[in-house]
């Protein structure tokens, strides 16, 4: 609904560019950035008062530093802000109408750019473009590439551009920006446009402002209560005038990019204020969604975001948490998906776990006969069956073949038709709900046996240097006492076992008749078989004393080890046939330190190179060495030997390789690099706690059934797949997700909707076979319109960036940039072609629903697997790789964007985490503490002019320069300060499935430059463009495509 | 003929040397001619109460080719300080600590008494003795718990600084490693894969290039025991630690399911045994000893499928060609046993089971190596233990009687070759210029290993007269042979046994009687039974029966005293009066008749054979049978259905058995209670008696043999019956219901059938 355009447009000078002038990168300013702008976006839904006030905080902040301006400014702008959100509620439909704010954008713009000239305007103008530059850039814009060097600023040396980002652009960013130099001065060798911040030019830029702000009409200066904006608002993001202000004021004084100081032409950036904000987005949705219980019974209907808490009332669809969609609305026609180029993917986390308000899902028994199901497609009984001929049989949902009912299922239909037993039957009433399989369903035809654990533990030199091994040792002697068991049973149903290994394998006997553990060397790595069977897996209780022996001798037996050879396959290859003699499921724990170099099967060598970067064999370093381990995966997910990975590298060990098995075997990989007992012992130790204990199921297979007009045809997540449609894993945990895509292959029709059913049958920790089924109705559309308007962004990303991830496996990461990028502009001209209303090319409209998609596109494309800078390893790269592969949607979701919260504004009294604000240095005040966290890593970053008192109270020391750089934990202090911190860590630490590394950042630290690499919505370092400079080459690829 | 039976015994307990002629024809073709090679009955190690070793190096002869050793036969020129060879006529020297010899200062060696000398020579580190002990756990309970004290007790019977071993297997290999403290560990190998010497070695860890890192270390000690010590330690260090770990041992835990075999990897621990000891004291007298309860399995060397239902092959399928894995296992125990063999380490068998457990495969293990091979129903039966104890028993001077590392170098006068050698050896292919190029047995050298040794050890060892017909008897009238055993003693001290024997030559034309008059009768009867075992194992059995039963006719003509086809006139001399019978006996003996013998038992009984002295020989080959009565003191009787009478006891001893059997009355009294009354005292002492001597036997056999009380009538009466010359069968009714014996269901023929068969054809003018 929400059109966000791009006020940009006219550069007054002259130039009659409409375009982009945004993009100049008011951004980069950074300066002025800070106070005001989130607060406009707030709710679209309405002008919400509230707003502001957040604002004013900011704003004080800010105020400080550069523009002196903006405080009051923001005041008012934010007023406006809200407003224009209001009107795009109405007229959801026309997004981007508005007519006003077409106009606006028009101005002609490029000209201007000169020099000087511009100033004063200038800050109007910022204020609406908010995506894009400012009109005088615009021109260049254009000229240049269109696409988004924009750094290159007015130059209008065009760069023949065609290509958009990639390309290696001389350098935008020329610090000394004239103008008319265009590329000029390219100081910065980015290639990306991106990176580069064109200063100068963009100053030029600034001029356009004016006209800008014509649009609007507002007088330059302040802007804020424009009359204009409501109307713009429509959908244009433009104009938020919020930010004027505060450009205003602080362009002409401030450089932002520092660089160029002097020169004076006042940036004509587009006011990052202005363009559409994630922080706001999600604190809208929040405020309206999180209060009411989401109650599935309706069809296709959108869920909240997934940063917003809410409960979830099962009323025949299946839980958001279970699985969330890019879209709620699905086009009847293969040709309207084709047009929009919006995927259809849902993203399935079949085992999730709930709050605990929540239920988790019945468990029918149907005896015998095991569930009803359809005759021809086999889907299950399910709250969409039709039940006919007074009950005797039911017309399946998917394909619409009639089966009989069988006998003892029979039930008489009420007057409306539906079985008098409804409310009985979860799987008629409810949209997840587990059956307990038959002995069909299993394996060789037998039940199953309880699943084990298999500790595998490297013992080499460097593992037991490192106090790894003792550290493993001891935490196992009280972690065995929490293995996952099934409701209410006493005692875990889970075996244990033990491996320790280098080049050798060690096993051990640890039956309870033993008064002391045996151990058995295996040395025949190359022809890997398990030595003994009664007494390696067993029952942690009975055999408690010699467990506990074992794991007191370990690490003395192999104190004076020299060994620094491992293997890794055989360890796997171990496990398995440990797990094949058993003839149970089961998982692996292998803790590991290096890359496998002694001789045996799946020995690796050391490949590293990273001169293959940014050439096309680049996607070798995310392929396995050898097809040996892919081979071995295979092997294991027919046993049902799930493997987790816990590595230790102090150096390249092949990631891409290692990660094969656990990666199909639907395990986890955790990555320590260079491990210290001191610092990362708690960490890991709490992953381990964590993923031994959680919930898990095991020998699982999931198909997704559609009804007839779509078909699942591509699915993305941590499996093994020997057909088209059955994702197989060995193991599947509470945390894995899989994403599916769907097409078309006929049509679908608006009246019944789409059906998807998700079954799996796995077995659980107690070793019973279940089948856990998920089904969720989603609507059609045959207007382009009602697709849009039922998108879900952070699903689109999820799925985009799971696209993307693997892409890198078989394309030039340049390729999967472009395509994306490509895709995505197509997905915006789509609708803006076919949904907004008619306005300027100039303008940039967003659909309400996707306006965060160029951010959050923005992000994946800078994410280190994209475009890694060079301190990202290979193996960080392909560790990324995999771990996106399986994250959900709010995982994803953080780790694209992270949360940035300001701990000094925390509320010490209340519960409530203090506001987030977005991603950019702009936003940080030296002054103040903030913590940022991604899902891998929590960052305190510490202002240079913090007061003492507060870094007493949250660090323990006097001042800023006694923090020490190594903290991993934060003193436990007895102060409201430093337990309300502390309380928000725990809380984050609490929200993630792993336990996030915490590194505490000092400003103007080395170390900032790791934690700038967060700071998304800026120009990173390694070329990725900044926000605002996305947006704009957004926008041109948009134009170009409509053109 | 007194004097020559005298000459023969004297030499005997003298030099250990049994020769089938005492005279040698003079010429080839009057050798060949005597159908019974030229051979001797060799007991390198034989004890010798008289014999004190000297402690000094033998004097070698300086030909390169010849190397003989000084000798009584010598010429020795006092005053020059010379010494001719008596092989090659080289003259030496002597060397300078001989300075002071002259006629009446003789070194023992030049005495005519020392004919056989003992040195104990300083050569290269004492290693202590190794043993290695390979346990199948595939056992019933009560088995391996009997087998486990019998371990546990062999500790305290070893040498104290001898180094142990255990590996143990079931599906899998376990070697144990000793030196650990706390945890047991282990090493692990799969059953089924058959590994190299060297894989073997790295896996344990065994291989050298790891030490070279650690430079420090490498210098102080660059001793191997270091490496290896980890496996193989000193008994007296370790041996609680061992007797635990025996005590621990548990069935193989792998479950068998119902109608199978337990998988057990026999093959496979053997080779890993060999390649371990291979690999850390190659060339130091160790012993192998492998325990298996049943047939292994699976892997290489398995010698039947784990299925129950496929019988363990039978004589019945390997003539059928139907033995699937036979051939196959039988290679995989070759190559273990010559790499064993080269290394001087022995390998023995201790079987027990009532099923076979694939000797027939493995006998080649104990064969080539000089190992035992002990075949019993179970360990848990004094047969077992006894004998196993009796492995570690000491000889009059309290060391143990076995000997390692030996190798045995015959050197011969020039009228002389070597043809071969029958015994528990390997041939080092030393050609030479003594070498005949005819084989009998293991021929084409004059040097042979034998890994392992005891005073009983006996080879039968053929030569070849290549002196040309019509030559003149070789000068000086005498040929001779020397022997030198270079062995490593229990005491670990290195040893050489030299003897050297001299026999005169006769022209077989003019001196046949002289010949005749020296023939060995015993010892021609165990050579030719060696050579007939030896053919056995790789002929077919009838082809063997019927080359014997040629030689035999050949010899009665040659010798006999006969009227051209009047079988009635053959007679025979004394000195051969004994030979057909013998024959006769060994063609009804187990060596050569398989039926109702599995593979295994005929496989081992030829080991035995193949390597017991004159006298166990030929208890093998004719069993002894002594009777007991009323009618006057125990007597030795004939072997011979008559024998059986109802007021008799009979003691057979047929090497592997000892029965007792109560003739019919005898039996009958016996349970009317006789021997419990006072009055009948003397019935007492008569059942008594052979009790007795069967003691005694029992007490010094090795093995043990199977101790059998039966009585007429009693199903194990069948031992006896099988054994004596079924003079009175159910077809020779005259004897039928008569006082004189028992008669014996069988259709064999008798004795007398045979002599007179035999007279029939060594008569006949048409053979």
């Amino acid at each position: 609904m929400s059109v966000n355009q791009q006020a940009h447009t006219g550069p007054p000078y002259g130039q009659p560019q409409p375009g982009y002038q945004g993009y100049q990168q008011p951004a980069y300013g950074g300066q002025s950035l800070p106070g005001v702008p989130q607060a406009q976006y707030g709710a679209y839904n309405g002008p919400v008062p509230g707003y502001q006030q957040p604002v004013p905080p900011q704003g004080s902040l800010r105020a400080p530093p550069t523009s002196g301006a903006p405080p009051p400014a923001s005041g008012a702008s934010h007023p406006s802000g809200p407003l224009a959100y209001s009107q795009f509620e109405h007229g959801d439909v026309q997004n981007g109408i508005p007519a006003s704010a077409a106009p606006v954008q028009r101005p002609p713009a490029s000209q201007p750019f000169l020099p000087g000239s511009a100033p004063t305007p200038v800050s109007q103008i910022s204020t609406f473009q908010q995506y894009g530059p400012p009109p005088a850039s615009v021109q260049q814009l254009r000229n240049h590439m269109a696409g988004m060097t924009i750094g290159s600023t007015a130059a209008s040396a065009p760069p023949p551009a065609g290509l958009g980002y990639g390309a290696p652009r001389p350098p935008a960013m020329p610090g000394p920006p004239l103008p008319g130099q265009t590329v000029a001065a390219p100081p910065s060798s980015q290639p990306n446009h991106v990176s580069s911040p064109p200063p100068p030019s963009t100053m030029a830029g600034l001029h356009p402002g004016p006209p800008m702000s014509g649009l609007h009409g507002p007088p330059p200066p302040t802007h804020p209560p424009q009359p204009g904006y409501p109307m713009q608002q429509n959908g244009s993001f433009g104009q938020m005038r919020g930010p004027q202000p505060n450009y205003g004021g602080a362009y002409p004084g401030a450089p932002n990019y520092g660089s160029p100081p002097g020169p004076p032409p006042p940036p004509k950036r587009l006011d990052p204020d202005s363009i559409p904000s994630p922080i706001q987005v999600i604190e809208d949705d929040r405020n309206n969604r999180g209060s009411e219980p989401f109650v599935t019974g309706v069809r296709g209907q959108v869920p909240p975001l997934v940063t917003t808490n809410f409960l979830v009332k099962d009323q025949g669809n299946a839980s958001p948490r279970y699985i969330r969609c890019t879209s709620y609305n699905i086009p009847c026609t293969s040709d309207m998906a084709k047009q929009s180029q919006v995927p259809l993917a849902a993203v399935i986390k079949p085992l999730a776990a709930l709050p605990p308000e929540e239920t988790l899902p019945y468990l029918v028994d149907h005896g015998e006969s095991g569930p009803v199901r359809c005759n021809r497609c086999k889907a299950y009984m399910c709250p969409f069956m039709q039940f006919i001929e007074g009950g005797r049989r039911f017309q399946c949902c998917f394909c619409s073949c009639v089966t009989e009912v069988p006998p003892h299922y029979f039930q008489h239909l009420d007057h409306t038709g539906k079985r008098v037993d409804f409310y009985d039957r979860p799987e008629l009433s409810l949209g997840s709900y587990e059956f307990l399989a038959t002995v069909d369903y299993c394996k060789n035809n037998k039940f199953p046996s309880p699943p084990a654990f298999i500790f595998m533990i490297d013992v080499s030199y460097n593992a037991v240097k490192s106090g790894l091994v003792r550290l493993i040792c001891e935490e196992l002697k009280s972690l065995l006492d929490y293995l996952p068991r099934e409701g209410n049973m006493e005692e875990s149903a889970i075996r244990v076992g033990f491996v320790t290994y280098n080049k050798v394998l060690h096993f051990y006997n640890v039956k309870s008749s033993l008064a002391q553990p045996q151990m058995m060397v295996v040395s025949d790595v190359a022809d890997m078989f398990v030595p003994l069977l009664d007494g390696f897996l067993v029952n942690v209780n009975e055999s408690r004393t010699v467990i506990a022996s074992l794991l007191d001798q370990i690490p003395e037996m192999f104190a004076d080890t020299r060994e620094t050879e491992t293997v890794f396959a055989p360890v796997i290859q171990a496990g398995l046939e440990a797990l094949k003699a058993a003839e149970c499921a089961g998982k692996l724990f292998i803790f590991h330190t290096s890359l496998p170099i002694a001789e045996a099967p799946g020995k690796l060598k050391n490949r590293d190179d990273r001169k293959l970067i940014n050439t096309d064999k680049e996607k070798t370093l995310f392929q396995p060495q050898t097809s040996f381990y892919n081979n071995l995966a295979k092997d294991c997910v027919a046993q049902g030997c799930c493997v987790d990975l816990f590595l230790f590298p102090n150096q390249y060990l092949d990631v891409a390789t290692l990660g094969v098995v656990p990666y199909q075997t639907g395990g986890s990989i955790y990555k320590y690099a260079y491990f210290q007992l001191e610092t990362d012992q708690y960490r890991f130790l709490n992953d381990l706690r964590r993923d031994v204990q959680k919930e898990v199921g095991f020998d699982a297979v999931m198909r997704v059934r559609t009804s007839t007009g779509i078909r699942a045809t591509d699915f993305f997540g941590a499996f093994y797949m020997s057909n088209t449609t059955d994702v197989e894993m060995a193991g599947l945990d509470c945390d894995k997700t899989i994403t599916v895509e769907f097409k078309h292959d006929d049509k679908l029709s608006e009246d019944s909707g789409a059906l998807l059913q998700c079954a799996l049958l796995y077995t659980s920790c107690a070793g019973q076979r279940r089948l856990r089924i998920h089904n969720l109705s989603l609507n059609c559309c045959t207007q382009l319109a009602d697709l849009y308007r039922n998108c879900e962004t952070d699903t689109l990303i999820n799925y985009l960036a799971k696209f993307a991830y693997r892409g890198v496996l078989s394309s030039p990461v340049k390729t999967v940039r472009d395509a994306l990028i490509n895709q995505c502009a197509q997905i915006l001209a789509c609708y803006r072609k076919n949904c907004a209303s008619p306005s300027s090319a100039g303008q940039l409209i967003l659909p309400e629903c996707m306006k965060l998609l160029p951010v959050y596109l923005n992000c994946v494309l800078k994410s280190d697997v994209l475009q890694p800078g060079p301190e990202v390893t290979t193996d960080d790269r392909a560790y990324i790789r995999q771990l996106v592969t399986s994250m959900d949607v709010a995982e994803t979701n953080v780790f694209f964007y992270p949360r940035l919260l300001p701990l000094t504004k925390a509320d010490v009294d209340s519960d409530s985490l203090p506001a987030a604000i977005r991603n950019s240095e702009e936003r940080l005040s030296k002054g103040d503490i903030y913590l940022l966290e991604n899902g891998l890593n929590i960052f305190v970053w510490v202002g240079v002019s913090v007061q003492q008192g507060l870094i007493q109270n949250l660090f323990g020391v006097s001042s800023f320069s006694q923090i020490s750089n190594a903290l991993s934990t934060l003193p436990v202090l007895e102060n409201p300060f430093s337990k309300k911190v502390r309380s928000i860590v725990d809380m984050l630490q609490g929200q993630r499935s792993r336990y996030m590394k915490l590194i505490v950042v000092k400003q103007e630290d080395k170390l900032e430059m790791l934690f700038k690499h967060f700071l998304v919505e800026d120009k990173s370092l390694t070329g990725g463009a900044s926000y605002v400079d996305f947006l704009c080459h957004m926008h041109k690829e948009i134009r170009q495509l409509l053109s | 003929m007194a004097t020559y039976l005298e000459f023969i015994q004297q030499n005997e307990e003298r030099d250990g040397v049994r020769f089938s002629w005492n005279v040698w024809p003079s010429s080839r073709l009057e050798a060949t001619r005597m159908v019974v090679p030229l051979a001797c009955l060799l007991t390198p190690l034989k004890e010798r109460l008289d014999l004190p070793p000297v402690q000094y190096e033998p004097v070698l002869c300086s030909r390169p080719t010849c190397k003989a050793v000084l000798n009584p036969l010598c010429q020795v020129d006092y005053r020059a300080k010379l010494w001719a060879c008596n092989f090659c006529f080289q003259r030496n020297q002597f060397p300078p600590a001989y300075a002071g010899i002259s006629e009446v200062n003789q070194p023992a060696e030049l005495m005519p008494q020392f004919s056989t000398i003992e040195y104990i020579v300083q050569r290269g580190p004492q290693m202590p003795l190794i043993f290695l002990y390979v346990v199948d756990t595939c056992l019933e309970e009560e088995d391996l718990q009997a087998l486990k004290e019998s371990l546990q007790m062999s500790l305290s019977l070893l040498p104290p600084d001898a180094l142990v071993g255990l590996i143990t297997f079931g599906r899998m290999v376990q070697v144990h490693e000793l030196s650990c403290e706390g945890i047991s560990k282990s090493y692990v190998f799969r059953g089924t894969k058959d590994l190299t010497a060297k894989q073997i070695q790295d896996m344990l860890g065994l291989s050298r290039p790891a030490v070279p890192m650690q430079q420090g270390r490498s210098l102080q000690t660059p001793e191997q025991p270091v490496i290896s010590s980890r496996f193989l330690q000193p008994v007296h260090k370790i041996d609680m630690n061992l007797t635990d770990l025996l005590g621990e041992l548990q069935r193989d835990p792998w479950p068998v399911t119902q109608g199978k075999r337990p998988l057990r990897s026999t093959g496979v621990a053997l080779s890993i045994a060999v390649g371990l000891l291979e690999g850390t004291f190659p060339n130091t007298g160790a012993r192998i000893m492998l325990f298996t309860g049943g047939p292994p399995t699976q892997g290489p060397g398995m010698v039947v499928g784990d299925e129950l239902k496929t019988p363990i092959r039978s004589w019945h399928d390997i003539e059928k060609d139907n033995a699937r894995f036979m051939k196959k296992a039988t290679k995989h125990y070759e190559s273990l046993a010559n790499r064993s063999a080269a290394n001087g380490h022995c390998i023995d068998i201790y079987t027990c089971a009532l099923d076979q457990t694939g000797l027939l495969e493995m006998k080649c293990c104990a064969n080539l190596t000089g190992g035992h091979m002990v075949m019993g129903d179970s360990f848990n039966t004094s047969l077992f233990k006894q004998t196993f104890q009796r492995v570690f028993s000491k000889g009059y001077n309290g060391e143990f009687r076995m000997a390692f590392g030996a190798n045995l170098d015959v050197k011969t006068s020039r009228e002389l070759k070597i043809a071969g050698a029958i015994g528990p050896c390997i041939s080092l292919n030393a050609k030479g210029p003594c070498v005949s190029e005819n084989e009998l047995g293991i021929g084409g050298t004059s040097q042979w290993k034998i890994c392992s040794l005891d005073p009983s050890t006996t080879l039968a060892i053929y030569f070849e007269v290549v002196n040309q017909h019509n030559a003149p008897i070789p000068q000086g009238g005498r040929g001779a042979v020397q022997f030198v055993t270079q062995y490593q003693h229990s005491s670990t001290q290195r040893r050489i046994r030299v003897t050297t024997i001299a026999r005169n030559w006769a022209d077989a034309q003019t001196q046949l009687q002289h010949i005749e008059a020296a023939f060995d009768q015993e010892a021609a009867a165990v050579l030719m039974a060696r050579l007939g075992v030896y053919r056995a194992e790789s002929e077919e059995g009838p082809d063997v029966l019927r080359w014997l039963d040629r030689q035999l006719i050949r010899l009665c003509q040659k010798f006999g005293q006969y009227n051209k086809d009047d079988p009635n006139s053959f007679r025979l001399s004394e000195s051969f009066s004994l030979y057909p019978q013998f024959i006769f006996h060994l063609r009804r003996s187990p060596f050569l008749q398989v039926f109702n013998n599995s593979p295994d038992e005929s496989s081992y009984y030829r080991h035995h054979f193949a390597r017991q002295d004159l006298t166990q020989s030929l208890i093998m080959i004719q069993p002894i049978l002594y009777a007991y009565s009323f009618h006057g003191p125990p007597e030795p009787v004939l072997l011979d259905s008559s024998s059986i009478l109802p007021d008799r006891i009979l003691l057979m001893d047929t090497f592997f058995q000892i029965v007792i059997y109560l003739g019919e009355t005898i039996a009958q009294w016996q349970k009317a209670g006789y021997q419990d009354m006072p009055e009948y005292e003397n019935f007492k002492h008569l059942l008594q008696a052979p009790l007795d001597d069967a003691q005694e036997i029992l007490q010094t056999r090795f093995p043990m043999p199977r101790y059998v009380h039966t009585e007429h009538g009693g199903s194990q009466a069948r031992f006896l019956l099988s054994k004596v010359n079924p003079s009175q069968t159910h077809n020779n009714l005259y004897a039928w219901g008569q006082e004189s014996g028992s008669p014996i269901l069988t259709d064999d023929v008798s004795l007398q059938v045979f002599m007179d068969h035999l007279k029939k054809l060594a008569v006949s003018s048409a053979s």
